[in-house]
């Protein structure tokens, strides 16, 4: 792929030993992996691997009881989802999670809520600081419509819209917040095939574009191999891979945890 | 002509009152798609607490009248601001991510505690409430009817101040940042969290603007018929209001509660002679029922899409 020209950076985010248990069930055990600035990293896995569980360790949805994650040099202790928020890490979800009575344009403008500074004041008035800022914001989450190419349904109610374009717009509010670090948690499950081309493309086009660095969980390989710089595989809540999507593919581990061995 | 007008008059305006508390469960569902039993509760604890304060710094300690009714306003505020503190700390967060059903079931413990807790610290007395209000019967429309219409000016008064609470209301939801907030948590907690929005600090909001509009409910209700228990019940008054109106609208909210109030009047007055009377009890709640198998969103509540 002619993706290898792209500035691949310094270490963003770092995950050391991290376990995490639901009472009897151990969901993660002693995991240990990295995010480089400006890279595609995907977690892979088969079902109930713990590729979610890792993503909402790394959003704070979480709190694993063992390790340390370390975001931009500075190790965290039980995050609140908002503040990873603040600190620029946005996500979407795997079971489509978007304000279903608001409208595409509102859910996207949600995803600004944090860069908006003016007081409730002005902002009830609609008038002085609140209204340049307002105008801003609006800018800013009609780019993102204009790149996600959603311009026809800004002003539908996103429960009405078909499967793919809700994932689209979950995206573009995710984009809406500028975020440093992009998570997706299945971002083409459930999609026929050009709905896939599509999301992948606007996947790449914002890690090319905006420099976004972006982690992706994924069950579909072609996808995976595909688009991402380095691969984590989990297995039963064990990383058993990582690496290349190519020294991936070679790992008799994770050859045998898709396909099982023959023995 | 002019007696039907009259009664028709008095219905709207009562009805307007019925707005005041449907809008207190409006918000709170709206914004935390919680359906909150306790508002009937919050409306009699607010009233309590304004009607207490006001006769210990007037009566008591002889402040002046307005500086009186500043003050133990103030105070019913900061007592209905303690109480979504402590309502948001106790109960709602335990309870993030839970579905509606659990939420409303934490809300009928905590009317029962704040029924509780409320008359055992202010007391259980029927208090009259003079916030010097005008309450003069006037007469309207004498240009339009011979004789005109007879309308307490007390009524008015409520229905000037429940306008103005419906105006702001409608800002702070539609054009600020903490409303569009409060209408996103409604809508998915974990997606709201994940773009920022901190849950605690946004119930807490919820359950004081809530707060304050029972507070306001409270002083108008109070002011009309005293202080006293009777107000939490109140809010089973607002349920048909809501199905009519739906639950997610504020408009609706106050469409409903006038249709309710001039609909259980008119009923009353011209219908209750041939069915024996009493009609006023119970016509709103037939009313709702109806609306349930016609139009069960309500008039202008969100459409319920059920994808399958």
């Amino acid at each position: 792929m002619a993706r290898a020209s792209r500035a691949i950076g310094d270490v963003l985010l770092s995950v050391e030993n991290i376990s995490l248990g639901f009472g009897g069930v151990k969901a993660l055990t002693d995991i240990s992996f990295d995010i480089h600035k400006g890279e595609v990293r995907a977690i892979i896995g088969p079902n109930g691997a713990g590729k979610s569980s890792m993503l909402n360790c790394i959003n704070g949805f979480y709190h694993p009881q063992q390790g340390t994650i370390t975001y931009k040099g500075v190790p965290r202790s039980r995050m609140k989802p908002h503040e990873a928020a603040a600190q620029g890490i946005a996500r979407t979800f795997q079971n489509i999670a978007l304000f279903k009575g608001m409208s595409t344009l509102d859910n996207i403008m949600t995803g600004r809520n944090l860069r908006m500074k003016s007081g409730l004041f002005w902002q009830a008035l609609h008038w002085g600081p609140a209204l340049r800022e307002e105008i801003e914001h609006r800018r800013v989450v009609e780019r993102v419509i204009d790149f996600l190419e959603i311009q026809h349904v800004r002003k539908m109610p996103v429960g009405q819209l078909p499967y793919g374009l809700q994932k689209r717009v979950e995206l573009g509010r995710a984009l809406a917040a500028e975020p440093e670090l992009l998570l997706l948690d299945e971002p083409m499950a459930g999609m026929n095939i050009e709905e896939k081309q599509d999301m992948c493309r606007f996947v790449l086009d914002v890690n090319d574009t905006f420099g976004t660095t972006i982690c992706l969980i994924e069950h579909d390989m072609g996808v995976v191999m595909d688009i991402s710089d380095r691969v984590v595989v989990l297995d039963y809540g064990k990383k058993i891979g990582d690496g290349t999507p190519e020294a991936v593919k070679a790992n008799p581990d994770v050859v045998a945890a898709y396909l099982g061995t023959a023995h | 002509m002019g007696f039907f007008l009259e009664v028709l008059v008095g219905g709207l305006l009562a009805g307007v009152l019925y707005s005041l508390v449907a809008l207190g469960f409006v918000l709170i569902f709206k914004a935390s798609g919680v359906f909150n039993f306790a508002q009937g509760a919050m409306v009699l604890t607010a009233g309590l607490a304004l009607v207490r304060a006001l006769e210990l710094t007037q009566t008591k300690w002889g402040w002046p009248f307005g500086v009186a009714l500043a003050a133990s306003l103030l105070f019913a505020a900061a007592v209905m601001a303690i109480v979504a503190w402590a309502v948001e700390r106790f109960v709602l967060r335990k309870l993030v991510n839970q579905d509606g059903i659990i939420l409303f079931m934490a809300t009928i413990g905590v009317t029962f505690f704040m029924e509780g807790l409320a008359q055992t610290v202010f007391g259980s007395d029927v208090y009259p409430l003079n916030m010097r209000l005008p309450k003069e019967p006037v007469f309207l429309l004498e240009w339009l009817v011979e004789g005109g219409i007879l309308v307490n000016e007390l009524d008015i008064w409520a229905a000037v101040i429940a306008g103005l609470l419906v105006a702001g209301l409608a800002v702070f939801f539609q054009r600020t940042r903490v409303g569009r907030a409060l209408r996103a948590v409604a809508d998915d907690h974990a997606a709201a969290q994940s773009v920022g929005i901190p849950l605690n600090q946004i119930w807490f909001i919820v359950w004081l603007v809530a707060g304050l509009v029972a507070l306001v409910a409270g002083a108008v209700w109070g002011s009309k018929l005293g202080v006293q228990f009777s107000l939490s019940l109140l809010a089973l008054k607002a349920l048909p209001v809501l199905i009519l109106g739906g639950f997610t609208s504020v408009p609706g909210a106050i469409l409903g509660g006038l249709m309710i109030g001039a609909g259980e009047k008119l009923a009353e007055v011209f219908l209750g002679p041939s069915m024996g009377g009493g009609i006023e009890i119970w016509f709103a709640f037939v009313l709702a029922l109806l609306f349930l198998l016609v139009r069960p969103q309500g008039m202008f509540g969100e459409k319920i899409i059920e994808r399958v």
